[in-house]
Formats: C-alpha cells, sequence, structure tokens
C-alpha cells in the first residue's frame, strides 16, 4: 500500500471536493442543454417567431407561446401587485410596531405559510376560493369597478384573479419575510437619530428605515415575482387552461407552466413535445434572468451599504 | 399656524398606524383561516381505512391512499439519497474553501439553480431517466426530488459549518491533523445533528412538489415498490382527486392534503426550532 503525507493527502480531498462542485456547476449548464437539444426541432421550425404567434393547436401543429407568455407573466404581475405592498405593510408591522416576542411567534406562522405544498393552496383555490369568487367577488368587482375593461364579462369562477390571489398569497411570506430581514439590518440609532429630531414613528419608517431600504425591498419583490412565475400546481388547478388573451381579469387563461403540466405527458407527436420543451427553455430563461436581476440588486446595495 | 402643522402631522401618523395594522390584521387573518379550513375539512374527511387501504375502482366508496403514503416516502428518500452526499459535500467546499474562484461561481449556480421552476426540472428527469428507460419510474421522480433539494442542502450545510468556530478548526490544525482529517472527524462529525436538519428542510420541500412528479413518477392505483416502475406519490394522487368529478374521490384528496400539511409542516417546525436554538448558542 502507498502511504500518502499529509500534503497528498489534503490535495485529494481538494480535489474531490472540486470535482463535485464542478460537478454541480457542470448540471445546471446540463439542463440548459439537455432542453435546448429537446427544443431543436421546434427551435428549427419556428425560431424567435414561437414566441410572438398566437396559434397553439396541436392537432393541426399550430405551436405559437404568444398566450402563454402572457398568461405567466399577467398572473404573475397582478399577483405581485396584490402582494407587495401587503408584505411591506405586513414586515413593518411585525419588525417595527409589534414586541419582540409576538414577533417572533408571528413572523414564524408566516413562514409557515411558505412551507405549504401548492397542491394544498391549489385545493383551497378549486373548493373554496372559486366558488367565492364568483359568487361574491366578481360581482362585487364588476358593481364597483365594471366600467373598466379589466373587469369585462361574466366570471367562471376560475380564471386570470383567482389564479392571481392565490399566487399572491403563496409570495406574501417570501417578500415579506426578506423585507423583514432588510429592515433588520438598518442600525438602531438611525431610528433613534430620526426621532430625536422630532420626527413622528411615521416619518421615522419613511425616512429610516424604508427610503435606505428600497433596493432591498425591491430584491425581494423580483425575487417574489420569480416565484411565482414559475409557480405550477395551484395555477394550473386555478386558470382554467384555455390558450386566449383577453382584457379580462375573469377570462380563463393558460400560464407556461400549466401548459407543460397539462399537455406533457398526453404528447404524442414529437414536434408537439419540442414544442412544450421549448417553452419549458422559455420559462427557465426568464425565471433565470429574473432571479439574476435580483441577485445584482442585492450586490449593488452591499456596495453602497 | 404652527400647532396646525403638528397636528396634521399627528394625524397622518395615526392613520399611517392604523392603515399597517389594518393591513397586517387584513392579511394575517385570512392566512391563518385558510390553515385553518384545510385543516378542518382535512380533519374531517380522515379515517383509519385512509392510511390502510389501497384505492377502491372508480364510483365504489372508501378506499385510501396507503400506495401513495408509503410511494411518497420512498421517492422523498431516493431523491435524498442522491442529493444528501453531493450536497453536504459542496457545502463542505463553500464553507472551506470560500475564497476561491470556483466557490463563488458554485454560490451563483446555488442560487440560480434554486430558482428554477419545479416543472422544468420535471421535464429535465423526463428527457434525462424516463426516455431511456422508456418508461415512467420512481427513479425519474427521485432524480427530479434530488435537483430540488440539492441547493437547500448545500445551503443550509454551509450555513452550519460556518457556524463551527474557527479555533476549532485550528486546534485540530495544531495537533498535526492533516486537513480531510479535520474536516470529516472534527467538523462534519461535530455538526452531524445539524447538517440532519438542514437536510429534513429539504426534504420537507420536495415532499410536497407535485409538478416534477406528474411525468416522472406518475402514480398508478396500487402498491409498488420497484424503482423502475411507475409509483404514486402523495401530491399527484391529491391533485388526481381533486380534479376529477368524484365526491368521495374529493373528499379523500382533503385527507390527503391534511396528511401532507401535517407531514411536513411538523418536520419544517421540528427543523427550524433547532436551527434557531443552534444559532442563539452560537459556537460550542
Amino acid at each position: 500500500m502507498i502511504k500518502l503525507n499529509s500534503k497528498t493527502q489534503d490535495a485529494v480531498l481538494f480535489y474531490v471536493l472540486r470535482f463535485i462542485s464542478l460537478l454541480v456547476i457542470g448540471l445546471l449548464l446540463f439542463i440548459i442543454f439537455v432542453l435546448l437539444k429537446a427544443a431543436g426541432p421546434a427551435i428549427k421550425l419556428n425560431g424567435l417567431s414561437f414566441i410572438v404567434r398566437k396559434e397553439w393547436n396541436p392537432v393541426e401543429d399550430q405551436y405559437g407561446a404568444l398566450p402563454f407568455i402572457f398568461g405567466t407573466l399577467i398572473t404573475s404581475f397582478v399577483a405581485v401587485l396584490i402582494a407587495t405592498p401587503i408584505s411591506i405593510f405586513v414586515a413593518l408591522f411585525i419588525s417595527e410596531y409589534l414586541p419582540k416576542s409576538i414577533s417572533r411567534v408571528i413572523s414564524l406562522m408566516v413562514e409557515m405559510v411558505a412551507a405549504i405544498p401548492s397542491i394544498v393552496f391549489g385545493l383551497w383555490g378549486i373548493f373554496y376560493l372559486s366558488p367565492l369568487m364568483k359568487s361574491t367577488i366578481a360581482p362585487f368587482l364588476k358593481s364597483t369597478l365594471g366600467f373598466l375593461p379589466l373587469f369585462d364579462g361574466p366570471s367562471f369562477g376560475i380564471g386570470i384573479l383567482t389564479a392571481s390571489l392565490v399566487l399572491s398569497i403563496m409570495i406574501v411570506p417570501t417578500i415579506s419575510s426578506i423585507c423583514r430581514s432588510v429592515f433588520e439590518l438598518i442600525p438602531q440609532h438611525q431610528k433613534e437619530a430620526s426621532f430625536a429630531l422630532g420626527s413622528t414613528k411615521y416619518e421615522m419608517i419613511k425616512m429610516a428605515v424604508l427610503t435606505p431600504s428600497i433596493s432591498g425591498i425591491s430584491s425581494a419583490v423580483v425575487l417574489g415575482l420569480g416565484r411565482a412565475l414559475g409557480e405550477t400546481m395551484a395555477v394550473t388547478m386555478l386558470i382554467g387552461n384555455s390558450p386566449i388573451i383577453s382584457k379580462s381579469l375573469f377570462s380563463p387563461a393558460a400560464t407556461m407552466a400549466s401548459v407543460m403540466a397539462n399537455e406533457y405527458t398526453d404528447a404524442n407527436n414529437p414536434l408537439h413535445v419540442s414544442s412544450l420543451c421549448y417553452l419549458a427553455l422559455l420559462l427557465f430563461f426568464i425565471t433565470f434572468l429574473s432571479n439574476l436581476f435580483a441577485k445584482s440588486i442585492v450586490k449593488n446595495f452591499s456596495k453602497i451599504g | 399656524m404652527k400647532l396646525n402643522y403638528r397636528l396634521y402631522r399627528a394625524i397622518k401618523n395615526n392613520l399611517f398606524t392604523s392603515l399597517i395594522i389594518l393591513s397586517a390584521i387584513l392579511v394575517l387573518v385570512p392566512l391563518f383561516l385558510i390553515i385553518k379550513y384545510v385543516f378542518v375539512q382535512g380533519a374531517s374527511s380522515l379515517n383509519l381505512s385512509f392510511f390502510t387501504e389501497l384505492p377502491k375502482p372508480v364510483g365504489e366508496i372508501g378506499g385510501g391512499m396507503k400506495h401513495a403514503i408509503l410511494g411518497t416516502i420512498y421517492i422523498v428518500l431516493l431523491g435524498a439519497l442522491i442529493a444528501v452526499p453531493i450536497g453536504v459535500t459542496c457545502g463542505v467546499y463553500l464553507c472551506e474553501f470560500s475564497k476561491s474562484k470556483l466557490s463563488k461561481t458554485l454560490k451563483l449556480c446555488v442560487d440560480l439553480m434554486s430558482g428554477i421552476p419545479s416543472i422544468v426540472i420535471g421535464i429535465f428527469a423526463y428527457l434525462m431517466v424516463v426516455v431511456p428507460l422508456k418508461s415512467f419510474s420512481a427513479l425519474a421522480g427521485g432524480v427530479a426530488l434530488s435537483i430540488i433539494m440539492l441547493p437547500i442542502i448545500i445551503k443550509t450545510s454551509e450555513e452550519i459549518l460556518k457556524l463551527v468556530p474557527n479555533h476549532i478548526r485550528e486546534a485540530g490544525l495544531a495537533l498535526g491533523l492533516p486537513r480531510w482529517k479535520v474536516i470529516l472527524f472534527i467538523i462534519l462529525k461535530g455538526s452531524l445533528s445539524n447538517l440532519l436538519t438542514g437536510i429534513i428542510l429539504a426534504i420537507s420541500r420536495a415532499a410536497g412538489e407535485t409538478a416534477p412528479l406528474l411525468f416522472t413518477a406518475f402514480g398508478n392505483m396500487y402498491l409498488s415498490f420497484n424503482m423502475k416502475e411507475p409509483m404514486a406519490t402523495l401530491p399527484v394522487q391529491i391533485y388526481t382527486y381533486a380534479i376529477s368529478p368524484f365526491k368521495d374521490w374529493q373528499r379523500q384528496a382533503w385527507a390527503g392534503a391534511f396528511v401532507l400539511m401535517v407531514l411536513i409542516l411538523s418536520m419544517n417546525l421540528f427543523a427550524r426550532y433547532i436551527l434557531t436554538k443552534m444559532k442563539d448558542k452560537k459556537g460550542y
């Protein structure tokens, strides 16, 4: 048996660790490569015009991604629009208004919501929220804001708005817990300085807490957006799954993730499968970009701070 | 004039305070109502046969999800078997060689990997495992879940290992131990139980995933422990039952959601409890 001295032993360890780490980095690249290869035929046929074509009809071999990109973006944006102010308020409430002992419990409970599987949210959406939407929320919105094209047409319970509402509930814990940790970075003396200048609590929060946290808050929002973009099950169960583009939030739609979940197992036609892989690749890059964006915000933030 | 301005500021302050409290209540209350609703619906749909029986043929009332509960455990453990060794190794690398260029790249990759939508991971596992084996299989499900667990395990193990104080490392090196022995027998051995909590956290996340299992493990209606065959899992079974038109199946979907939630939340709470306790102690 060869006896290695401890320096060689350490070198072996170092290279083993390095190898495994390279393997994980390689895995990410490999995922991109495999998707790219599977999407190959669809990319060759449609190229980038895939993104702007409206027709999705597997029976006639027509594949265009626009309805799904539209569905993904609109559900996520509406969800973020609802969730952002709420999350910031909740984070402020927990970190600035509650005594420490209670705030710990409440923030833990909010974070527990993030651990609930999306299938459970979907189930709740089907049996609780969508009947409620049909019977109460939609008629109310129609009677008060019905003149807007956003609330045009009948509501069937399921549709863009229902999916967005559930999505917003799902991303509130994500956004608010990041916001809370950003607020906790604010040094205590900064808040005290603001009070010492005679500001009210509102003015203190505005000047000493919210203003310096702007970039942290924005990265939290972008991360929440990333989670909403990729969310599959809850949306699939609530959006109605029809590839149409409509102005009304009551109308059913389909997202990139939902069409994959619905059609991938049944797709026999190679071009259909390949087009779904193309969609997967697009979704991958959209979430990739939004996460990269969130990270770059944090990076700039830490440079200043 | 001066008094008016002060009054105006006071009113603004009070308005803001009430707005914050109101909106916080407006969120927190429905949030907990949802949890309560799921718990009440689920607990009332639960019975013993849910745990002990297999599904009955369509139309017959009764039956349970024994196969799906066992299937979830099987596939999640399979995923953990793949992800844990790789994940902990990468965690060690990130902690011990944190200044190298590779470790910065790895960190970025881990962040980006945790952002990949789970359905895309499902498609990847389908292309990698299901297509070559020509059948949906538990193995494919395990591979998909392992990719979901990997970034979580890497991140938590890095954080946990970083909590080991430097003087312990130095003490080991001062005794003349080679570095690999310090890492293996001092750092890893000492943080074993804490590493386990990180793994539990990853498992609790993977156990609730539905999307990556739809076209990998696929699901079936009988008990199977064959890695190369389709296997039922709790989340997929809930999904199938939830969108079915049968009342009794919908009831069972609720029961399944309840079991899944209790399972995941208790694992999650347990792991968090230990992690916060550890962070409070900070060192040994």
